[in-house]
């Protein structure tokens, strides 16, 4: 098997596969935060036991996911050095910083975490419990930030020279706000902030079908669409700008998530199909215009085809379906979201049927699988380097013949801890359903 | 001072750090199975998760603060380090996987689940092992250069007395830690059966600690005679060591001044673990790689010193807040809030 001959392709597959579990934690653990501050604010906003309530709820849910997260993110560190020791220690020598950097946000994370949870009784005033939430969530977007800056590096190396082999002229600041920093940080808080609403979203609407009809769960709904719109339309427009930055400084990345060989003015867009094997599209949608839009915002403008590219260099081609996926997923959440708020503002009544739960209760997953398949894009896009234009993916890998076993036993680690949270997860909410617990507060207030 | 040394003071120092609270971690979790076994579980649990809980995140943080720092002041260690320690080091990923998932799950989902906690006590012994491997790995002897890298020679690892006493000191030395510690926590809480359950574990494991810790010094002489030698000119350090570990003992047998005891301990192990560290340096991985070869530039270096005095201005204060609540405040410690 290939997995067991060939330690790149395993490194590679071992990466995707943590990198791919710890998403979805780390995801929800950059965004959940937020939400769990924004909704105790509001509750002390409108003296609203509910919104206070619904904090401390997420917050029993966001801990087991932070635990998850925390394991995966110690293994994918651990994994850097273990799969790819001769790019850690070339790209260490320029983005140490933003790595030392992320553990300093997550620790300040990790302490006021563990005082929130463990001091509930312990304060009367809600004042303090949102003081201390705010490292919590600072912590979690300053953590994203930093971790991302050296994604970006990765595929905006600079900051350096390279010398007859040896690195001169290193300047740890300006390799962490590389050209694809802006647009890359911007994208992936707004996404995860929207994943977190959407998410939360999809469990209130799930409660309201399952026969629930308690205020509580509107308030959620009603709360977590509102932000996910916010953010989906602010993902929206950075999404924009990550179009506008590929052309400029990746071309044959979006050359490759378009399909879009020959370098011409006038570029069209194209959504869905596939691909021959003489590379033509069929069965696609062609938007004329819009890929020159999307890239320079001039329906006139020409794009840089992959042919400019030397075969070698190409990235795969299934990088275009990723594309269409997220870019669908973000479309369709937005649409969701909107007919969600403009239909509560009217009292229009068929946001509030079953059917319509059933969709929001699917966008949370749905944004998550938006999620997976923009960073599957992003990596898969930037093949075959590990280093844009530095070093390839092939030069960096380790010798180890173990790596192909180790695939295994992390696959099965995952899919236990997998298992374990929805287990968790279920008998914490199931056990203990909110109309128990606000009883327990003394008194329901509606 | 030069980039090197101020490197590898904040990185051994943060290493203690993490020998220190994930030896209480580690051992509170193997006391916590041992109780289940012997029936005296309701002795034990409460004190032993309510100090936990709180914490568990931050002792995690220290590792990871300790492996990104030692990549980003020594890159040269993620290529040596990175291309050996594959197998060592995911055995203890997946064993600290167990652990970090305990918390989440035994608190929320399954409470007092017997066969989790087994596992989670057992991890208690075994990743200290795992983790030791790599102390042993850097004393040299077991890598061999290779045109395709360095390759770990798993063979005489794991045939090396050396790599066995090791092992043997991180685990007694883990149970003595955290014995001495929950036993000044127990105190404090008014639990006089945890305290006197623990007041015995500490002293069962005071012998054999030191006895181990000897034992390696003697390996030493005949696996790196070099760094026999260097640990020989700082003895006074080990004397100091040892003068500390004998009053804390004496307080624990006269059950008095426990806190004390804990704190003399935690100068026992700092005295004997600098040692051990100056007696290293410059030796990252003896004799392939030395700090002054593997140092990252002088950009970076200086970047790194600022971020960690930044980010140190921002942790001590919240780290005191943390200890204020969890572990210096008796209402909190004795339950009652």
């Amino acid at each position: 098997m290939l997995l067991f001959e060939d330690p790149v392709f395993s490194s590679r597959m071992l990466t995707l596969l943590t990198l791919t579990f710890h998403v979805i934690f780390a995801t929800l653990g950059v965004g959940i935060p937020l939400m769990i501050m924004i909704a105790q604010w509001v509750g002390i906003k409108k003296n609203d036991l509910h919104y206070i309530m619904m904090a401390r709820r997420w917050a029993r849910g966001f801990v087991v996911l932070v635990a998850v997260g925390v394991v995966t993110g110690t293994a994918i560190g651990l994994q850097l050095a273990l799969l790819w020791p001769n790019f850690m220690e070339l790209a260490g020598h320029v983005i140490a910083l933003p790595l030392f950097m992320e553990v300093f946000a997550f620790f300040f994370e990790a302490i006021f975490l563990g005082i929130y949870l463990y001091t509930w009784d312990r304060f009367e005033n809600q004042r303090k419990h949102l003081l201390l939430l705010v490292p919590v969530a600072v912590g979690a977007t300053m953590s994203a930030f930093f971790i991302t800056t050296v994604n970006g590096f990765m595929n905006a190396p600079t900051g350096f020279n390279i010398v007859d082999g040896q690195m001169t002229g290193v300047s740890p600041i300006e390799a962490m706000f590389n050209v694809a920093t802006p647009t890359k940080v911007a994208h992936v808080i707004s996404t995860a902030f929207m994943t977190a609403a959407f998410v939360l979203a999809a469990i209130a609407a799930y409660r309201l079908i399952r026969g629930s009809n308690h205020v509580y769960h509107k308030k959620a709904l009603h709360m977590t669409m509102k932000l996910g719109l916010i953010f989906a339309v602010a993902t929206a427009i950075i999404g924009d700008f990550s179009g506008k930055y590929l052309a400029e400084h990746q071309p044959e990345k979006l050359a490759a998530a378009e399909w879009h060989f020959e370098t011409e003015e006038e570029a069209p867009l194209i959504l869905w199909g596939i691909l021959d094997d003489d590379r033509e599209v069929r069965y696609g949608i062609e938007i004329p215009y819009a890929l020159s839009i999307l890239a320079h915002n001039d329906p006139t403008a020409e794009v840089i085809g992959l042919n400019e590219y030397p075969e070698e260099e190409h990235p795969p081609m299934f990088v275009h379906y990723l594309f269409d996926i997220m870019i669908t997923i973000g479309m369709w959440m937005i649409a969701l979201s909107l007919a969600y708020w403009f239909a509560m503002r009217r009292g229009w009544n068929f946001v509030k049927k079953n059917w319509f739960r059933w969709l929001i209760v699917l966008g949370g997953p749905l944004s998550m699988l938006a999620i997976q398949a923009g960073w599957w894009m992003t990596e898969f896009g930037r093949q075959p380097w590990i280093l844009r234009g530095v070093m390839t993916v092939q030069e960096a890998a380790t010798q180890s013949n173990y790596v192909g076993h180790m695939f295994f036993v992390f696959a099965g680690l995952y899919l236990i801890l997998g298992i374990g949270v929805a287990v968790v997860l279920r008998k914490v909410f199931q056990d203990n359903p909110v109309e128990k617990e606000l009883a327990e507060q003394g008194g329901d207030q509606s | 001072m030069s980039y090197e040394l101020i490197g590898m003071v904040v990185l051994w120092t943060f290493l203690f750090g993490y020998v220190i609270v994930a030896s209480v971690d580690f051992g509170a979790g193997f006391f916590n199975a041992y109780s289940l076994i012997t029936g005296k579980q309701h002795i034990l649990t409460k004190v032993i998760q309510r100090y936990l809980s709180p914490v568990w995140e931050v002792t995690n943080v220290f590792l990871v603060f300790f492996f990104v720092g030692i990549m980003g002041f020594f890159p040269s260690t993620a290529y040596y380090y990175g291309s050996i320690l594959l197998v060592p080091v995911s055995i203890s990923i997946i064993l600290l996987a167990i652990r970090g998932s305990y918390y989440a799950f035994e608190t929320y989902g399954n409470k007092g689940h017997r066969g989790y906690a087994f596992m989670y006590g057992a991890t208690g012994l075994i990743l200290p092992a795992s983790l030791s491997v790599v102390l042993t790995i850097s004393e040299g002897g077991f890598v061999d250069m290779t045109d395709n890298g360095p390759f770990l020679d798993y063979w005489a690892l794991f045939s090396s007395p050396l790599t066995w006493s090791i092992v043997v000191l991180s685990v007694t030395a883990v149970l003595y830690i955290s014995a001495v510690f929950l036993t000044w926590y127990a105190n404090r809480a008014g639990d006089f059966k945890a305290t006197k359950l623990l007041r015995r574990y500490a002293l069962i494991w005071a012998l054999p600690t030191i006895v181990t810790a000897g034992g390696i010094v003697y390996e030493l002489r005949s696996h790196n005679p070099e760094h026999f030698e260097s640990l020989m000119n700082l003895w006074w350090m080990f004397a100091i060591s040892i003068v500390f570990f004998l009053i804390s003992v004496w307080f624990i047998w006269k059950k008095k001044n426990y806190g004390i005891a804990f704190l003399l301990l935690i100068g026992q192990f700092a005295f004997a673990f600098y040692a051990y560290g100056i007696s290293k340096y410059p030796y990252l991985l003896y004799p392939h790689l030395t700090v002054y070869d593997g140092v990252t530039n002088d950009a970076m270096a200086i970047s790194l010193i600022v971020a960690f005095v930044a980010g140190l201005l921002l942790l001590l204060p919240s780290l005191y807040l943390l200890m204020r609540l969890f572990l210096f405040d008796d209402k909190y410690v004795s339950g009652k809030k």
